[in-house]
């Protein structure tokens, strides 16, 4: 998975081409940590079908406001640099799953 | 078929996670099916200054973690999966899994715990995730320099507020009673009243929350007067109680109108070999300790249910030779007469014929499933098979003349 910052965020999410899913996460967020691994393993099973990115909020407070994201865990589904579908809160990696199939 | 379990535990917070200590370290085959990460709802709470033994500084996630790794140790399996569906009745119990696996066990576990309760507020739902949240060490890093409302008065709401103030300009609670009273414990009242960053707006409730994307103004509507007024506020945190996780539960084992377990102090529902803990129980305290006592409860009985339908099995179901079971209670003086009536008559059978007895007050599952409702009460087993029973009190001849009718070869 991309480890996004405020840097390349632009680059490797608005000025993408396609399907992004960006893991929005912190490190104080249990929910998060406790989605994570599954994430990553269906960032691994389905490479190809989307660019995996993943934020840590912390320290990129601003640019996930400016994403509308003020709540964790959050994922974001982007196509073509706009945010098409979100996740946010009660969600299970089920669910995320499902949303990629759906979108890709 | 997948394996079965012993013991499977459904949720891995301080209930499951304790049940999991008691049950594998009873050589139970034990596994706790949860969501992610253990922890339950006190892995997200910051301070956890409550449980004996762990003082100040100790934090929800960090306390988790020890339970987690102490279940661990003893061979607890901790997997990640989410009961969707499951099948209760019967000796085998059968958990679906929204992985699609299907789980296995002669006894089970109810450790869903609860979750925040939403009010349903206009916008509550809208800006879940967009400024409204119900998790404070998830979200406080976004509030920093910002407002937040705090909606609550309860231990959760006034201690999550104060964690708040670490992070948010001011955090305003809004609270339902008079001034100066609040439904938390009087040492954190004191500090939150004390806490320049908190502010109060007293006999208000929230109606609305607005914005554009994000949360930018709450409508509080005070009660009293009836009045509506308009804040400016960046986010909005609920802490008003919690609601059961037992919606799977419902037609499955006996719940509350509210949705809450109902178990006996031995923690078994309704439903035999299915046992209840923690928070999702209907009980006086929710606390990660009670929680804690109430696994360590369901796993011993789980336990003794699994010896004892284990035994039963054994002395009698998978027995050839021909048995008498006789149900007797110490407190009952024509019960005992009636077991050594039986004694007396199986001693001049030259072990052709068994006795296997049962103290109802013991164990009263076997009994009921037989429908013993007095005592003494004798059941005759044949090749596992019940042949007949006499219901109350009986004298030598009553039995012998049942062994010579109903028994094959005696």
């Amino acid at each position: 998975m991309i480890e996004l910052t405020k840097e390349n965020f632009e680059q490797e999410v608005l000025k993408a081409e396609g399907l992004v899913m960006v893991d929005f996460w912190s490190e104080k967020c249990e929910p998060c940590k406790a989605l994570m691994p599954s994430v990553h393993d269906l960032a691994e099973n389905n490479a190809g079908k989307a660019k995996f990115c993943s934020l840590n909020t912390a320290g990129n407070k601003r640019l996930a406001i400016s994403q509308k994201v003020l709540g964790l865990p959050t994922i974001a589904f982007y196509k073509n640099g706009e945010k098409i579908a979100e996740l946010t809160k009660d969600f299970a990696i089920e669910d995320v799953e499902a949303k990629l199939n759906e979108l890709a | 078929m997948s394996e079965i379990y012993d013991l499977l535990i459904v949720g891995g917070g301080p209930a499951g996670l304790s049940a999991g200590v008691y049950g594998s370290r009873s050589r139970l085959k034990t596994a706790i099916l949860q969501k992610g990460k253990p922890g339950g709802q006190a892995a997200t709470t910051s301070d956890l200054e409550n449980y004996p033994g762990f003082s100040r500084g100790t934090t929800g996630p960090e306390l988790m973690g020890h339970m987690a790794k102490h279940a661990e140790s003893f061979g607890t399996e901790i997997l990640s999966e989410i009961v969707v569906d499951m099948e209760l009745d019967g000796d085998i119990k059968k958990l679906k899994g929204k992985s699609g696996k299907e789980y296995q066990a002669k006894a089970v576990i109810l450790a869903p715990g609860a979750q925040p309760r939403s009010l349903n507020i206009k916008g509550e739902h809208a800006f879940r995730g967009k400024g409204v949240s119900y998790c404070a060490t998830c979200d406080a890093d976004f509030f920093e320099e910002l407002d937040i409302v705090v909606v609550g008065n309860g231990d959760a709401a006034i201690e999550e507020a104060m964690y708040l103030t670490k992070f948010a300009e001011t955090v305003t609670i809004i609270v339902i009673h008079d001034e100066g009273i609040l439904d938390c414990n009087k040492a954190s009242a004191e500090i939150a009243f004390a806490n320049p960053k908190i502010k109060w707006v007293w006999n208000s409730v929230l109606h609305e929350i607005k914005g554009d994307g994000l949360v930018e103004s709450v409508i509080i509507k005070n009660i009293k007067t009836g009045e509506l007024s308009e804040m400016q506020t960046n986010g909005v945190f609920f802490f008003v109680g919690t609601v059961p996780n037992t919606e799977i539960l419902k037609g499955k084992v006996e719940l509350t109108e509210h949705g809450y377990i109902i178990t006996n102090d031995l923690m078994e529902t309704s439903v035999p070999g299915v046992y209840a803990a923690g928070d999702a129980r209907v009980k006086y305290l929710r606390q990660v300790i009670t929680a804690a006592s109430d696994g360590a409860i369901a796993a011993v009985a789980a336990e003794k249910y699994l010896a004892e339908e284990e035994g039963f099995k054994e002395r009698v179901l998978n027995a050839k030779e021909p048995l008498m079971v006789v149900f007797w209670a110490p407190q009952s003086e024509e019960s005992i007469a009636g077991v050594s009536t039986l004694e007396k008559i199986v001693g001049t059978k030259e072990g052709k014929v068994k006795l296997v007895k049962i103290d109802t007050y013991r164990n009263q599952r076997v009994a009921k499933r037989y429908d013993i409702n007095v005592i003494p009460s004798v059941l005759f087993f044949q090749n596992g098979k019940l042949l007949d029973k006499i219901y109350g009190v009986f004298n030598e001849n009553d039995i012998i003349e049942k062994i010579a009718t109903v028994f094959t070869e005696s």
